[in-house]
């Protein structure tokens, strides 16, 4: 067991050194990029490449990349316009370079697909009607558009779009699951979509060309750190090769392969780097695996021991500073009030603002920054609960602890931590039992954990997998519970647990 | 051997103690008493080094007691309260033997004494092995006053230690900690609010009133010169003239 638990704490530094790191962010789109780009290093044969996939989100991977954790990832140019560099506008890709030049980074050629905001139209329809561009909308004020309530309320959305394409039509809002059903009953004519959407072409959908430039480019490329090329620069030749060679409808067709046949992303990757044809119509794919195959997969043994690694590995640390601090805000009034602030602010830093703080600070991925915030919030319920067991210790006992002589170490010890030990012992299980349950987000910076199953079942919208990633970290949950229930007996004073069972006064 | 100088206790609206000087002679057992609020727990308690004095000063077998010494003086006395104090987490006997379990007593030794003390104050050995929780009010008591005991203080320091007890017990214990006192020849300070019990152990009464002293002599003293109308209503007021011969 500990033997593992060494080799998991070493495996990040031992792949550091030889191994490309592809990063991926958390939605169907980037994990088949992700896995396209990790295979392509792999097939390249110049270094070994792993792929720390569903990197929470954004902040998350682009810390990790300029902190070295990650080598490059897939990312689009609008969103690295607005979100990484805070632009008001898309630049080109020649100033968008020069900008990131500045962070170390760079962008590779484009992949061939532009992944915004488009209109689409049922192919039949748009041929009846000769609509083929956005400004041919303008001919036809009749046609019923149905907008999700998004891109009626964007800035950038519907009124700009309306005002730059002279359009006469009066949109209904249409919440976006639903606007494929509605738009296949015929309900309305036409829906915004993202160009990469995996249901385009399930329902045989033309996508409206932009004929005016209204929608920022979101162009798929490749985000990367300067130093890759001159230290693997034939897998980043490998890498560049694919400029070009994914088009919309080929993402959108990877993109269902796994949301609607649940094909597994390194097999639609492989599918697409052997040439072989992802295709949505591929009826007779993989049927759906069951619960039960699900939640005891091969990789339950390794998901069990990271939870266990990241909730024991932060529970430790935090016993040992708790129950100081615990102590010292029992002790003094003026530092109970400033520990007790600290540690509470903590407890509201929201978990992926706190991980990707953590990423930039540590420089890397995985466990460790994992770990370091699961410590943090482990505090709390320590802390808090060895200063109010100290704090409510009958006045008498203290004074009798005082008056018999013993020095203060010695009645801490002897007296006063052991009769605390009930309410410290209930801290550390309440901070053992969130510690479980937060752990699952440590999947998003590739610390791996039950939350893995949890991270990809959401980005593919797949229950199953969801539910098999939360099932074992609830009992895990109970499991810990329990332990702690014996725990208690064990390290509880006897003559503490005792009934009234004999007069009491007398 | 007990010796306050001008103390003085105020809180914030309360002026719990007036400067107070007393003296305690060693080998005599003393009993302060006093309604409620009197000060006299407070004045207890300032010996046991619990709560420091606004002004003035205590001194226990001659050294002003101070932070530096508190510890060291505090060996030198052994401190009983109503409810006992015991720990419950300890067993009797762990109770009782902590101080010297720290202090390094030999364990030989500290058997013998655990059970000259057991004896003394009547204790069966196999009270010794339960916790306060499943000891009587008055084993508890035993048990507290052989734990104050164990290092063979000079000074006794007792804070209403029969207050919560019922009659019965309180009567025996009363006659049994007034043998102990004498055989042990201790400089014994006692609280109590109840007349009978100051007039069955002590020869030298200290009455206590709204923070001083208003009295201080034998009980015949009180029954026949009160210092103040008030002492005279105190002793009235428990009807103790006629009980204070015991069998």
């Amino acid at each position: 067991m500990m033997k593992i638990l060494a080799l998991l704490c070493l495996l990040p530094a031992l792949c550091a050194a030889q191994t490309i790191n592809v990063g991926s962010k958390r939605f169907t789109e980037s994990y088949i990029l992700g896995e396209i780009l990790t295979q392509t290093v792999q097939h390249s044969g110049e270094a070994a490449a792993t792929h720390q996939q569903g990197l929470g989100n954004t902040a998350i991977v682009f810390s990790a990349l300029k902190s070295g954790a990650v080598d490059l990832y897939p990312d689009y140019t609008g969103t690295i316009a607005f979100e990484l560099l805070g632009l008001k506008r898309a630049p080109d890709l020649a100033e968008l370079r020069r900008m990131l030049n500045a962070y170390g980074l760079g962008v590779g050629n484009t992949l061939g697909f532009n992944n915004t905001y488009a209109l689409a139209i049922p192919e039949k329809r748009g041929t009846a009607l000769g609509i083929v561009r956005i400004s041919d909308l303008a001919r036809t004020p009749d046609l019923k558009l149905g907008l999700s309530q998004e891109f009626l309320s964007r800035k950038d959305g519907w009124q700009a779009l309306k005002a730059a394409y002279a359009l006469p039509h009066a949109p209904r809002g249409l919440d976006h699951g639903l606007a494929y059903e509605a738009l296949a009953a015929g309900q309305v004519d036409l829906i915004d979509v993202y160009s990469t959407d995996a249901k385009l072409g399930r329902y045989g959908l033309r996508l409206l060309e932009d004929d005016r430039g209204f929608f920022p480019a979101y162009e798929a490329v490749v985000l990367y750190r300067l130093d890759l090329p001159q230290r693997y620069p034939r897998s980043w030749a490998a890498v560049q090769a694919l400029e070009g060679r994914i088009d919309a409808a080929r993402m959108a067709a990877m993109n269902a392969a796994v949301e609607l046949e649940s094909k597994r992303f390194s097999e639609v990757a492989r599918e697409f780097l052997s040439a072989a044809p992802a295709s949505a119509d591929n009826a007779h794919a993989s049927t759906r695996p069951s619960f039960l195959s699900v939640l005891f997969g091969p990789d339950l043994g390794r998901l069990t021991l990271q939870h266990l690694f990241l909730v024991l590995g932060s529970l430790a640390p935090a016993v040992a500073v708790g129950l100081p601090l615990g102590i010292w805000a029992a002790r003094s009034r003026r530092a109970a009030h400033a520990i007790m602030a600290i540690v509470g602010v903590l407890q509201t830093i929201p978990a992926l603002a706190l991980l990707a703080f953590l990423i930039t600070v540590m420089g890397t991925i995985g466990s460790a920054p994992a770990i370091v915030a699961l410590f943090l919030y482990g505090l709390l319920p320590i802390v808090r609960n060895t200063a109010t067991g100290l704090i409510e210790l009958p006045l008498s006992l203290r004074e009798s602890a005082s008056a018999l002589g013993l020095p203060e170490s010695a009645r801490l010890r002897r007296i006063e931590l052991p009769l605390a030990s009930g309410s410290i012992l209930a801290g550390i299980k309440t901070s053992a039992v969130i510690a479980v349950g937060t752990a699952t987000i440590a999947a998003f910076i590739g610390a791996g954990g039950y939350g893995e199953r949890i991270v990809s079942g959401l980005a593919v919208n797949d229950h199953v997998i969801l539910l098999a990633g939360a099932v074992p970290a609830a009992v895990l949950a109970l499991l810990m519970q329990g332990i702690f229930e014996v725990l208690e007996r064990w390290l509880v004073p006897r003559g503490l647990r005792l009934g009234s069972e004999s007069p009491q006064a007398g | 051997m007990v010796t306050l100088e001008n103390v003085s206790k105020s809180y914030a609206k309360r002026v719990a103690l007036q400067p107070v000087s007393l003296e305690f002679v060693p080998g005599e057992t003393s009993v302060l008493i006093g309604p409620s609020g009197c000060g006299k727990s407070t004045l207890l308690r300032m010996v046991v080094g619990l709560i420091h004095p606004d002004s003035g000063r205590v001194l226990v077998n001659g050294e002003v007691l101070a932070a530096s010494n508190v510890e060291h003086l505090r060996h030198a006395m052994g401190y009983v309260i109503q409810d006992g104090g015991l720990f419950p987490h300890l067993t009797a006997a762990d109770n009782v033997t902590l101080l010297g379990r720290h202090l390094g007593m030999d364990a030989g030794r500290m058997g013998e004494q655990v059970k000259s003390l057991a004896e003394l104050v009547s204790i069966p050995a196999d009270a010794l092995n339960r916790y306060p929780q499943q000891l009587s009010g008055g084993q508890r008591q035993r048990i507290a006053l052989m734990r104050a005991l164990m290092m063979d203080p000079p000074l006794l320091l007792l804070d209403e230690p029969l207050g919560a007890l019922d009659p019965v017990t309180r009567y025996q214990l009363q006659d049994d900690l007034k043998s102990i006192f004498q055989r042990l020849g201790k400089t014994v300070i006692l609280v109590t609010h109840d007349m009978a019990e100051a007039a069955h152990f002590g020869s030298d009464i200290v009455m206590m009133r709204e923070g001083r002293v208003v009295q201080r002599g034998a009980f015949d003293d009180f029954l026949s010169a009160p210092a103040e109308p008030y002492v005279a209503q105190f002793v009235r007021a428990q009807r103790v003239a006629g009980i204070t011969a015991r069998p």
